[in-house]
């Protein structure tokens, strides 16, 4: 073994205990660090995750606007003209994407795309006896819409094909058939906004764990939509897409966007709120485990002055022998990198046994979120980084102390 | 052979500046050839420890000129000078110094593991002849915190031997012995001198041990006289 290596063991094997109260001071810092990293990541995952169950990728449809010039600008155009036009309304539009079910055969050839679903989704109310209840009603090709978003492991009640078997048939949200008090079998009318009735029959009961969707949201085959909505078998308002790679869906959203001259909505856009909130919990997270960690190294730094100075001594007799500054230096960095990878070690098990723990914690979100404990996120990363972050701090406490050492006059001290 | 200088100080002169300036070494030269045994003396503050400090290279804060082996050593670096008193040095301090964590073996080890010219075992092999010479060999293994201040300051001696240093330098090296063992560390001395041409410098208060030795260099007031 190096001579200096020795040294440096031999030195701290003689004040364990402060050796101990360093090196724990590390563990809590990284066992902390990767305890917040796993819960915080764990929860931006589960949230990532149950928004993307439920979310196209990328969402394509016509959006509506009011335009911002009226036609008697276009005809009266020039200086001599003032035209003044209060309040322009929009044109009574189609809402539909036009050729949409093509738009759809075309996405479906893209080597990207995943998964197409087109739809047709119409604001209803379902008459529960005197009661009116609001809600959206989407008309799908069901086995695609079930591709996209895993519908057959949302059912609680019923079975897919069953939808596909009735010209009525209805999978209904849980939250809005406990509202509706709705089980399989029964039946509902709904009305659409423009006064059309239509009995339906509850089929299946799904459940995304996401109220917004539960409690309004109803499937049915989409040329059912079609027909209560009096349109053609073309006629389709929205497309859903996956794709294969879902950070892409940003830049391919634009892409579509000029090609097939339809709004394109990507997830990121579409939950924007809750990926802020995703990077507040990344910057609470860093910025905790740094304070600690930062702690911890001022704790190192304060025990290696400490040691330094008790060690003065010493210090001046091995100098007295021979060993050059650096020498001296290597000694005590090798004692504060020594408290660094025990910290680490440590702190990397410390934290993952408490990851391990606090993932058995209950926890009831209420039905909001399908997850029943904390969740969390085991990534190696995480482990790697805490480890690259305590050596490095750890260095840092040493290496200033280290450095006073080797400056260290033997003779000042030899003296007396 | 004779006439080669081991140690050559020219017009040492050493300033201390706390609490005020004094002159402690007042132009001091002293010629020392290979294999002698020179005993320094002198009342107590006339700046014999002082001088030693110079003359072992540590204190590098001092006008004149110093050689050891016919070699400068005046103006070198504290890293050269380092491994030169590693190689070439073996020091005796007044108030003995081992390291406490380590056992009388290892401290008298670690200056010839610092040089690295013998293997571990070799090394390990040396420092029990050097500590049997001093009578240490059952104590080899305990804890130097755990040994009498006359063990240790043997264990010190042993420190200084291990590298067969041209030099030994000793600061009252027997001030904490009883007279049996200054006998002994005497006749070590005397041995590394007549057989091995080590040359050596002890600082001394025991009239005896002087009178014993090649030559008495009397200091007084930072002089020599
Ligand atoms: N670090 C120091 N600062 C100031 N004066 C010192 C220091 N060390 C020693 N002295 C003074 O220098 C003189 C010589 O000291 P020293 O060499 O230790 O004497 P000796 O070893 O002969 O007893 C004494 O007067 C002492 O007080
Ligand atoms: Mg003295």
């Amino acid at each position: 073994m190096r001579l200096t290596l020795q040294i440096a063991f031999t030195q701290m094997m003689a004040r364990k205990k402060q050796t101990a109260v360093a090196t724990l001071g590390v563990t809590f810092g990284i066992g902390m660090f990767i305890l917040m990293v796993s819960f915080m990541t764990g929860i931006n995952i589960l949230l990532e995750e149950t928004m993307l169950s439920a979310t196209p990728h990328i969402r394509i449809y016509h959006e509506v606007k009011a335009s911002k010039t009226s036609i008697i600008d276009e005809v009266q155009t020039g200086a001599q003209f003032m035209n003044v036009v209060h309040h322009i309304k929009p044109k009574d539009e189609k809402l539909n994407v036009k050729n949409g079910l093509m738009i759809a055969e075309n996405l479906r050839q893209e080597p990207e795309v995943l998964g197409v679903s087109p739809q047709l989704t119409s604001q209803v109310f379902y008459n529960f006896g005197p009661i009116q209840l609001n809600g959206s009603l989407m008309g799908v090709q069901i086995l695609e819409e079930n591709k996209l978003f895993d519908l057959r492991s949302k059912l609680v009640a019923g079975r897919i094909e069953d939808v596909l078997a009735s010209h009525n048939g209805l999978l209904m949200g849980v939250g809005l058939a406990k509202k509706l008090n709705m089980k399989v079998g029964d039946k509902v009318t709904i009305s659409t906004p423009k006064g059309t009735l239509k009995l339906m029959q509850v089929v299946g009961i799904f459940k995304y764990g996401i109220g917004a969707i539960d409690d309004v949201r109803s499937y049915t085959n989409l040329p059912t939509v079609q027909k209560i909505l009096g349109k053609d078998s073309r006629y389709v308002t929205d497309i859903s897409l996956k794709l294969k790679d879902y950070y892409q869906a940003k830049r391919i959203a634009q892409i579509y966007e000029k090609k097939y001259e339809y709004k394109c909505e990507d997830w990121e856009t579409a939950n924007a709120t809750i990926l802020v909130s995703f990077t507040l919990r990344n910057i609470i997270t860093y910025t905790v485990s740094i304070t600690l960690l930062v702690v911890a190294g001022f704790g190192i730094y304060n025990i290696m002055n400490m040691t330094i100075y008790e060690k003065m001594k010493d210090i001046a007799i091995l100098k007295a022998m021979g060993f050059a500054g650096g020498d001296v230096r290597e000694i005590f960095l090798i004692q504060a990198l020594t408290i660094g990878f025990m910290g680490a070690a440590t702190g990397l098990m410390l934290g993952f046994i408490l990851s391990v723990w606090v993932g058995t914690i209950p926890f009831d979100s209420g039905g909001f979120l399908a997850m029943n404990t904390f969740p969390i996120n085991y990534d190696i990363r995480y482990y790697i980084i805490g480890f690259v972050f305590s050596i490095l701090t750890t260095f840092l406490a040493g290496l200033f102390p280290s450095i006073r050492a080797s400056k260290i006059d033997p003779i000042q001290i030899l003296r007396g | 052979m004779l006439n080669e200088l081991a140690l050559k100080a020219t017009n040492i002169v050493k300033y201390f500046y706390e609490p005020t300036k004094f002159q402690v070494l007042k132009s001091v030269s002293l010629e020392v050839p290979k294999g002698e045994f020179v005993s320094l003396v002198g009342k107590s503050g006339c700046g014999k420890s002082t001088l030693m400090y110079i003359l072992s290279t540590m204190d590098t804060d001092y006008e004149g000129e110093i050689s050891i082996n016919g070699e400068k050593l005046t103006g070198k670096k504290q890293n050269f000078l380092a491994s030169f008193r590693n190689a070439n040095i073996g020091f005796v301090f007044q108030f003995h110094y081992l390291l406490p964590e380590f056992s009388a073996l290892q401290n008298v080890m670690i200056p010839a593991l610092k040089l690295a010219k013998f293997s571990k075992k070799e090394i390990e092999e040396r420092a029990y002849q050097k500590l049997e010479l001093l009578g240490l060999r059952e104590q080899a293994l305990k804890p130097a915190s755990k040994l009498s201040g006359g063990q240790q300051q043997r264990v010190a001696i042993a420190r200084a031997l291990i590298n067969d240093p041209a030099i030994i330098m000793g600061d009252e090296p027997t001030g904490n012995l009883d007279s049996v063992n200054t006998q002994n560390v005497f006749e070590i001395f005397q041995e590394l001198t007549k057989t091995f041409k080590q040359t050596i410098i002890a600082v001394t208060h025991d009239d005896e041990f002087a009178q014993k030795s090649d030559r008495v260099i009397e200091m007084k007031d930072g002089h020599i006289v």
